[in-house]
């Protein structure tokens, strides 16, 4: 693999021990891919924050880096297991707290911002189109490749810092234009809300694994619908990129290259929302995975407006957004009627468990699927709506 | 699969007829060790299949179940699993119950970050069927040298 004399002088350790550390990772990934040269990058956004993931073992590693490590570019931080400042209101505990404040702070020493959200693209993480990148958290990833048409691999959280430490990553897969072209065509009809685009997600990420769908037969779609699909497909296969049709940046280069065809009809869509339908009662209904958007926080609070909420309901976003909301009295509202705003947190990397949750609805087909598969929880999927009528009943 | 250079030599006449293998492969992470073989023609997940305290194969039914891998020299085709895996090889490390090299087939990003940040001497593109469990194994940086005992 060829390296620059910055990149040997940092392998062979001239510029600090947390560069050195990061270039050997990156020559690593480099050789194994097959690689022939490291790309400068513009942002890195990185995952593994909660303790509850990263534990005693990552973060001895991560304070080792941050004896002399610094990021060289804009570097964003995905979500904790816990909101840092409402702590309390969720009853986490008080271990628990200091330990994912300890995490946050080696973070935090190596000139990272201190974002916790998944959706960087909301928070001033904006990269440009064509731009290379190098993020960790599955659903950034394909939203950054798909919708703003920046590229990114997608990386490990010890990858993604490595590539902060560095300023490059690896050249190979998803930065070469080649590899960024559709594997599979997908028919399918207009989906209805963002609810049947994460279903939509859940049935194609099941069928074409890490593949690139490229779909038609979508007239429009909202951000928030892409990101909903987006995270579908990412976590459910391991779709790293999609296109649409008249719609995302990349679909019209692609041209008519000779690729499988499926076609998904209504019925599949309703087959995975039967799937998912339970008649469990949710003791806990979460939106906002990934991070809600002000549109979407705003969509919430007109819906709660007037109404009661009788369960817990937890609505997930990043710090900035809450801060417009709170602005706009989007947040007066959600509260008056009894919903819960966190901060840089989702019950995905929360410790759910031990605050005696079992049973969970959610609009979010990611949400759901780490929910069943990593916490072991009975899940309820249904959209926005039905959600907040849950909530409110 | 890149190539893999195989340069074997058998010393005969002498009173104990040990064979004597030296292989090439690939750094991917650099130093020197040696220890005792152990062997898996499956592949290995760090994550839920060793324990991190102890390191024992805990996966169910691996052909290693119940073997430590402290101070071995480990050869497994590839890792799978969870990327946690890597800081269960740090962990292990920081228990002094990690191997002592890791030689792989084909070696993946989970293996090759836990190698690097735990310092584990690591080299991939080598046939791991050549080895026997009980070889004694020296690495130096891509040149393994193995002993049958």
């Amino acid at each position: 693999m060829y390296l620059s004399k910055e990149e040997e002088r940092m392998l062979i350790g001239e510029l600090g021990y947390a560069a050195q550390k990061a270039m050997e990772i990156l020559v690593a990934l480099g050789k194994i891919y097959d690689a022939e040269r490291l790309v400068p990058i513009t942002s890195a956004h990185v995952s593994g924050v909660s303790y509850a993931n990263v534990g005693e073992d990552g973060l001895g590693f991560l304070e080792e880096l941050a004896s002399d490590g610094k990021v060289l570019v804009k570097t964003t931080l995905n979500p904790a297991g816990m909101d840092l400042e409402r702590w309390s209101t969720m009853n986490i505990d008080k271990e628990f707290v200091e330990n994912q404040l300890r995490v946050i702070d080696v973070y935090s020493r190596m000139g990272i911002e201190i974002t916790c959200t998944c959706t960087p693209y909301f928070v001033g993480n904006e990269p440009r189109m064509g731009d290379h990148i190098a993020w960790g958290e599955s659903s950034a990833v394909v939203y950054a490749n798909s919708v703003i048409g920046a590229r990114t691999n997608r990386e490990s959280g010890i990858s993604a810092l490595a590539a902060a430490i560095t300023g490059r990553t690896p050249l190979y897969g998803l930065h070469f234009e080649e590899n960024r072209r559709p594997t599979v065509e997908v028919r399918v009809q207009q989906p209805k809300g963002d609810f049947e685009f994460a279903c939509l997600g859940i049935i194609v990420g099941r069928i074409v694994g890490d593949g690139i769908p490229l779909f038609k037969g979508i007239l429009h779609a909202e951000p928030d619908e892409l990101k909903a699909l987006g995270a579908a497909l990412a976590s459910v296969g391991g779709v790293p990129m999609f296109h649409v049709e008249g719609i995302t940046p990349e679909a019209e280069r692609s041209a008519d290259k000779a690729v499988e065809k499926l076609t998904i009809t209504e019925s599949d869509i309703m087959n995975v929302k039967e799937e998912y339908a339970t008649e469990a009662n949710p003791d806990l209904i979460f939106l906002g995975c990934p991070h809600l958007s002000l549109t979407e926080l705003k969509g919430i609070a007109s819906a709660l407006s007037g109404k009661k909420v009788r369960k817990k309901l937890w609505l997930c976003c990043s710090r900035s957004v809450k801060l417009e909301a709170d602005r706009l009295g989007v947040t007066q509202v959600i509260e008056v009627a009894g919903g819960t705003i966190l901060c840089d947190t989702c019950p995905i990397v929360a410790p759910v468990k031990d605050l005696g949750v079992t049973v969970v609805a959610t609009n979010s087909a990611k949400g759901a699927w780490y929910s069943r598969n990593l916490n072991n929880l009975c899940v309820r999927l249904m959209s926005t709506e039905e959600c907040i009528r849950e909530a409110t009943i | 699969m890149r190539k893999v250079d195989v340069d074997r030599r058998v010393h005969q006449g002498s009173d104990n007829m040990n064979d004597i293998l030296e292989l090439k492969g690939r750094v991917i992470k650099r130093g020197r060790a040696e220890g005792e073989a152990l062997v898996s023609s499956q592949p290995i997940s760090f994550y839920g299949g060793v324990d991190p305290d102890t390191g024992i194969i805990r996966e169910r039914g691996h052909e290693l179940e119940g073997k430590n891998i402290a101070g071995k020299v480990l050869i497994f085709p590839h890792g799978k699993g969870s990327t946690v895996g890597s800081y269960i090889i740090y962990r292990l490390k920081r228990k002094g119950m990690a191997p002592s090299a890791i030689i792989n087939q084909r070696c993946e990003p989970i293996v090759a970050v836990g190698a690097i940040i735990s310092d584990i001497p690591t080299v991939d593109c080598i046939d791991t069927s050549k080895f026997k469990s009980g070889d004694w194994v020296r690495i130096e940086d891509g040149k393994i040298v193995v002993e049958r005992r």
